[in-house]
């Protein structure tokens, strides 16, 4: 390639990332958060003001002059969303943490496995993904439905005498959530354990650490930002998640993902519905934006 | 720098009945699966003594290391240090420290804190930990870097961290895999000079592993030749270079000329061999071969002199040549001298006048002979 050529390619890799996040985020970002400000509307699309180019810029200023943050008030009025939000927030932060605790393990015994087994391992833990979400979600249903799996093999054993009770309510959804979302934290965890050198373990011990001072003072410390990454990938699409509560939850949790759904498909009121995706959003990004600060600045430290 | 001759001449615990070794290993052996790694070793260091483990890559001074440490347990045989059995032992219970051969430094810890991680754990004051890792600091040189993490480091610096981190708990015994391999030249020999201060300063007994037969001669009591997971010869290091125990240690350790040949006398403290290349030599040598036994005969280059006119003892322990190649290395000048029969030997010789003109150039008739004390037979 030519030194010329070479340049170029070198803009185009990196406009990229920033064109896929223009066009797939951001630009649909601000659609939502405009229809937010906006008013519902029996019309199509359902929301005022609509842009029209053939009124001209005084026609965008007329508009925008309508928006109002009407919508977002009216989420803090009705106790309905902030006990939503709550909801989603609890159940995803409690999910996050029994993924964690069943995955760590799981990343640690691969990470320690003979490495010939290790492709075996990590296929394994992918194995769930070929087959269907929902499949795996309506098969949750059939193994903890009162007269399911689960009940019969408990009764049979003689555990309990009476079924119990866990589909459609918050057990249904945590074991939904954890058993969707675990390899999600299984594969960072794993990558960040599996090129960890040992030796650093050896080293903790050598110096007087016992194993498990070891592996808090050097393992887990060095994992953590596997750890993170993997709680991230499960907490922020599990605080909105649709599916797996709908299809196992009760009707006394809303979440939501469901509050979301219900104004946009039930009250065909896309303005609220955005504005309660618009708030969902920065929930979730704010706190990690703070978060990712605190570590650049961890990082540099002592440079 | 104090001199450590008087203290280094006088001590040679191993040579004394009545001392007790420190660490003893007892037909030691180390299987990976079907490879012998460490195989039925028998090996005793004594306290206060800087042991050197030499060897060539794969010949298990690591494991050996390890199983002292307490990484590898034993198949077979008894690792005791200080009288008692290390069997059980984990390695946090051992008063034993390692730096490690790849460093092992914790990336997330500063310099600073990578060497206070030890004397943490052991509950030390944090005043006195501040103290002790300053005076480590100073020692390695690095009190500049303190707050810097690991991968701020160059390679040497690196290894200066991982040598302060073992020295810091002043553990009993400190185990050091390739400490200096990564430093350049000067600072490793000055580091080498620091270690043995060091060593004799705190009274520890140091076990150190090395490629370097110059790191392992300067610094080391004693060394120990290793092979294929066995020791070959245990010996301070005057007795390695110039008693060779073996082919393989003569080989081994620095340069040697060995010549194969057959006993054709031996007795009252010389041994007569006929070379296959037909050279007579007379050896002084305690040994007794039986006549007509294949031997060797070993004899460094520095040994074996150089000159135009046919020496006195000729034709004994001499031989014809020309000279075939000169290496001028400045302190002195090697010469690859082509004997009668074809064989090439190395000869060596110290330019303590300053060589204005050499008088020996190549392709140059010379004749080369050596003393009757300047070689071993060897038997193997
Ligand atoms: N965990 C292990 N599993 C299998 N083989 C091993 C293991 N550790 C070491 N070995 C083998 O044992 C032999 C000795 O290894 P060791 O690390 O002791 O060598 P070394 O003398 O320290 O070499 P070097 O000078 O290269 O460090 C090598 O052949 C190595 O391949
Ligand atoms: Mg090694």
């Amino acid at each position: 390639m030519t030194k010329f050529g070479s340049a170029v390619f070198n803009r185009l890799v990196i406009i990229i990332p920033y064109a896929w996040l223009m066009f797939f985020f951001l630009i649909p970002f601000f659609i939502v958060f405009r229809i937010s400000l906006s008013q519902t509307a029996v019309a199509m699309p359902p929301y005022l003001p609509v842009f029209d180019l053939a009124d001209g810029l005084s026609g965008i200023f007329s508009g925008i002059r309508e928006f109002s943050i009407d919508n977002y008030l009216w989420l803090t009025q009705d106790a309905l969303y902030i006990n939503a939000y709550g909801a989603s927030l609890w159940i995803a932060g409690v999910s996050t943490l029994c993924t964690l605790l069943i995955a760590y393990p799981i990343a640690y015994g691969m990470a320690q496995a003979p490495s010939n087994l290790r492709a075996t391992l990590l296929m394994l833990v992918i194995l769930p993904f070929w087959t269907s979400f929902l499949i795996r979600v309506y098969a949750w249903i059939a193994i903890l439905k009162p007269e399911g799996l689960l009940n019969q093999f408990l009764l049979g054993i003689g555990v309990i005498d009476q079924p119990l009770i866990i589909l459609n309510t918050n057990w249904a959804i945590y074991i939904g959530i954890v058993y969707s979302y675990l390899p999600f934290m299984v594969l960072p965890i794993y990558s960040a354990l599996e090129k960890m050198d040992h030796s650093l373990n050896e080293a903790a011990q050598d110096l007087g650490c016992t194993p498990i001072s070891a592996f808090w003072q050097v393992t887990f410390r060095l994992s953590l930002p596997g750890v993170i990454a993997g709680c991230m990938l499960v907490f922020i699409p599990a605080v909105g998640e649709f599916v797996i509560p709908d299809l196992l939850g009760g009707s006394e949790t809303l979440m939501i993902g469901k509050t979301l759904w219900n104004e946009f498909n039930a009250n065909r009121d896309w303005p609220v519905s955005a504005a309660v995706a618009t708030i969902l959003l920065l929930i979730l990004v704010v706190p990690i934006m703070f978060f990712q600060q605190a570590q650049a600045k961890a990082d540099g430290e002592g440079r | 720098m104090k001199s450590l001759g008087s203290i280094r001449r006088s001590f040679a615990p191993w040579s004394d009945p009545a001392s007790k070794p420190f660490i003893s290993f007892r037909n030691v052996t180390k299987k990976f699966g079907d490879f012998v790694a460490v195989d039925n070793l028998s090996l005793d260091i004594f306290p206060r003594e800087f042991f050197a483990l030499l060897g060539a890559s794969g010949c298990g001074k690591s494991t050996l290391l390890r199983m002292l440490a307490g990484f590898e347990q034993p198949t077979s045989g008894e690792i005791i240090l200080d009288g008692q059995s290390l069997a059980g032992t984990p390695p946090y219970r051992r008063p034993v420290n390692m730096m490690f051969q790849s460093y092992a430094l914790f990336p997330h810890m500063t310099v600073e804190n990578n060497i206070a991680f030890g004397l943490k754990q052991d509950g030390m004051p944090k005043t006195e930990i501040a103290e002790r890792v300053d005076q480590m600091l100073k020692l390695v040189k690095l009190d500049k870097f303190a707050k810097r993490k690991p991968h701020q480091l160059s390679g040497g610096q690196r290894q200066r961290v991982a040598l302060a981190r073992s020295l810091a708990k002043r553990p009993k015994v400190l185990l050091l895999d390739e400490p200096l391999g990564a430093l350049d030249k000067k600072l490793r020999e000055e580091t080498q000079f620091e270690l043995m201060d060091l060593q004799q300063e705190l009274g520890l007994t140091f076990v150190v592993v090395t490629h370097d037969q110059e790191e392992a001669m300067t610094m080391a009591d004693r060394i120990a030749v290793m092979a294929h997971g066995k020791v070959i010869q245990v010996a301070t290091p005057p007795e390695i270079y110039e008693a060779p125990n073996s082919r393989f240690v003569a080989d081994f350790i620095g340069d040697v000329n060995i010549f194969d040949g057959t006993v054709s006398a031996a007795g009252g403290g010389y041994v007569e061999l006929t070379t296959d290349g037909g050279l007579s030599i007379r050896v002084a040598s305690p040994e007794t071969p039986s006549v007509g036994a294949k031997a060797g005969f070993a004899v460094r280059p520095e040994k074996i002199r150089v000159g135009n006119a046919r020496p006195a003892c000729a034709p004994l322990n001499a031989a014809e040549g020309v000279i075939w190649d000169i290496g001028y290395l400045g302190d002195m000048t090697v010469f690859h001298v082509k004997l009668k029969d074809g064989r090439v030997v190395k000869a060596s010789s110290l330019n303590a006048v300053r060589a204005v003109e050499d008088p020996l150039g190549y392709d140059q008739e010379v004749w080369i002979w050596f003393d009757e004390n300047a070689g071993v037979v060897l038997r193997d």
